[in-house]
């Protein structure tokens, strides 16, 4: 299988091509628009500032490529947040693939999350063979409000869509990469789909 | 419900463990990466990497042990000890490193956490605080607590969240090998004036220590060395402790 992560200089990536080795996959980093589009999986990272995540995209003309996949697309963390309309971090558009907005947590909370926590109103083939309540390791200021696309929501400060998907497009804010067997399970059932 | 964590720290030299490691059943317990993964499948929750090398050949060891651990271990990993620039957070990152943490460094060079949080994301930035209390009044200390500073442990921890820090890695040396329970009071001061995450470290010696550290010490995770390596205490039953004391764990 020809597995790509969209290397746009946004963070750590290591260990998510690490992951994916340890399911027996050998996943590309590229930024290469042709390489990406000839996927049958694209994994979209990032973690870091959503503003300049978003210049780096521009820069390599990504943002223009990534709407036009027509493969699986698996966006992590901050990959998640800019497929979503707006954020309010650097108060930037998004992609707009997810229909949802992307807040920073309340000060009612420490900030950022760190840690595990539990997805729950799982919705998706995404989650195959994973429970309900399942932990998953995640790290950040900035949720996506529930909507619709909805497949996992999570509590922190208020209940936030810890999973969206679209036609092709899955968003996780979590780490599956981190999230021990679930997370590996995740990655797996994520290069199943068709 | 976000779960408070539990985390091993493993002294890093050359490439292997140094601190006395007592495990059955382990074939080489100076061999990080598989002590690593025993930690790991223990449901330690996170680990942290101390590199105490003093050359730069040992260094260079390190950063392949990196490498290796991030190949097999799937729990997050933090790496500090001897940082002191954004290259040597680069590379411990491109390396595998999931965060790092800076101590002398920052003290020296306060700046250089805005540098990296920048750079990087706050979310990948710890910034360790070693501590006494002295006549009363907590100061921080410079090369594993040996050298006093001027600066007082609360303004300091506050600064540093200012500067952009993710995380704040608190060790109190009035504590640290004393078996005798974390610096609760200092933690609890510290964790609720500040708003990103405590790690609690120094003093850990018994489970009921772990307790108070998130009950009275109001801590988002706790660290500690020798009481796992000596297998004192093990995880799974810690973790199964802390939950039966209303404390949320993965369990």
């Amino acid at each position: 299988m020809n597995v790509v992560i969209i290397d746009y200089g946004a963070g750590n990536i290591k260990s998510l091509q690490f992951a994916f080795n340890r399911l027996g996959v050998e996943a590309k980093l590229t930024s290469n628009p042709n390489e990406i589009r000839a996927a049958d999986k694209v994994v979209f990272p990032g973690v870091g500032q959503a503003s300049s995540a978003m210049e780096m995209l521009k820069n390599s003309k990504l943002d223009l490529v990534i709407p036009t996949l027509k493969q699986p697309v698996l966006g992590i963390c901050l990959g998640m947040q800019l497929l979503c309309n707006s954020t309010t971090e650097g108060d930037i558009n998004g992609l707009g693939i997810f229909n949802t907005d992307v807040k920073e947590f309340s000060t009612a909370v420490k900030v950022p999350q760190m840690g595990w926590n539990t997805i729950t109103n799982l919705k998706s083939e995404l989650f195959n063979n994973i429970k309900e309540d399942a932990f998953m390791y995640s790290v950040h200021s900035y949720y996506a409000s529930i909507n619709a696309q909805t497949i996992a929501t999570t509590q922190y400060d208020l209940d936030y869509a810890s999973a969206l998907k679209h036609n092709n497009f899955y968003g996780v804010q979590f780490h599956p990469e981190k999230s021990g067997e679930a997370g590996a399970q995740l990655l797996m059932n994520f290069l199943a789909l068709n | 419900m976000l779960t408070k964590r539990i985390i091993p720290c493993l002294d890093i030299k050359n490439g292997r463990t140094v601190k006395g490691i007592n495990f059955k059943h382990l074939r080489d317990a100076g061999n990080p990466v598989d002590l690593a993964q025993r930690y790991a499948s223990m449901g330690a929750d996170e680990l942290v990497f101390l590199d105490i090398s003093a050359t730069l050949e040992e260094r260079n060891t390190t950063l392949e042990m990196v490498l290796k651990v991030a190949e097999r271990i799937n729990i997050p990993f933090t790496v500090g000890g001897g940082i002191s620039s954004v290259e040597d957070v680069d590379r411990l990152l491109k390396s595998g490193a999931d965060k790092v943490s800076i101590n002398s460094s920052a003290i020296k060079n306060p700046e250089l956490i805005n540098t990296l949080s920048h750079k990087f994301g706050k979310q990948c930035i710890t910034v360790a605080i070693d501590a006494k209390e002295i006549d009363g009044e907590w100061i921080v200390h410079l090369a594993g607590g040996s050298i006093p500073t001027t600066l007082n442990v609360f303004d300091w921890a506050k600064e540093v969240e200012s500067r952009g820090a993710g995380e704040i890695l608190f060790t109190s040396m009035n504590n640290d090998g004393t078996k005798s329970g974390f610096a609760n009071v200092a933690l609890a001061k510290l964790s609720q004036s500040l708003n990103i995450p405590i790690i609690a470290s120094g003093g850990a010696g018994t489970m009921q220590h772990f307790v108070e550290a998130f009950t009275i010490g109001k801590a988002d995770a706790a660290l500690a060395a020798s009481v796992f390596h000596f297998n004192d205490i093990a995880i799974p039953e810690l973790k199964e402790e802390l939950q039966n004391n209303g404390i949320p764990m993965r369990l």
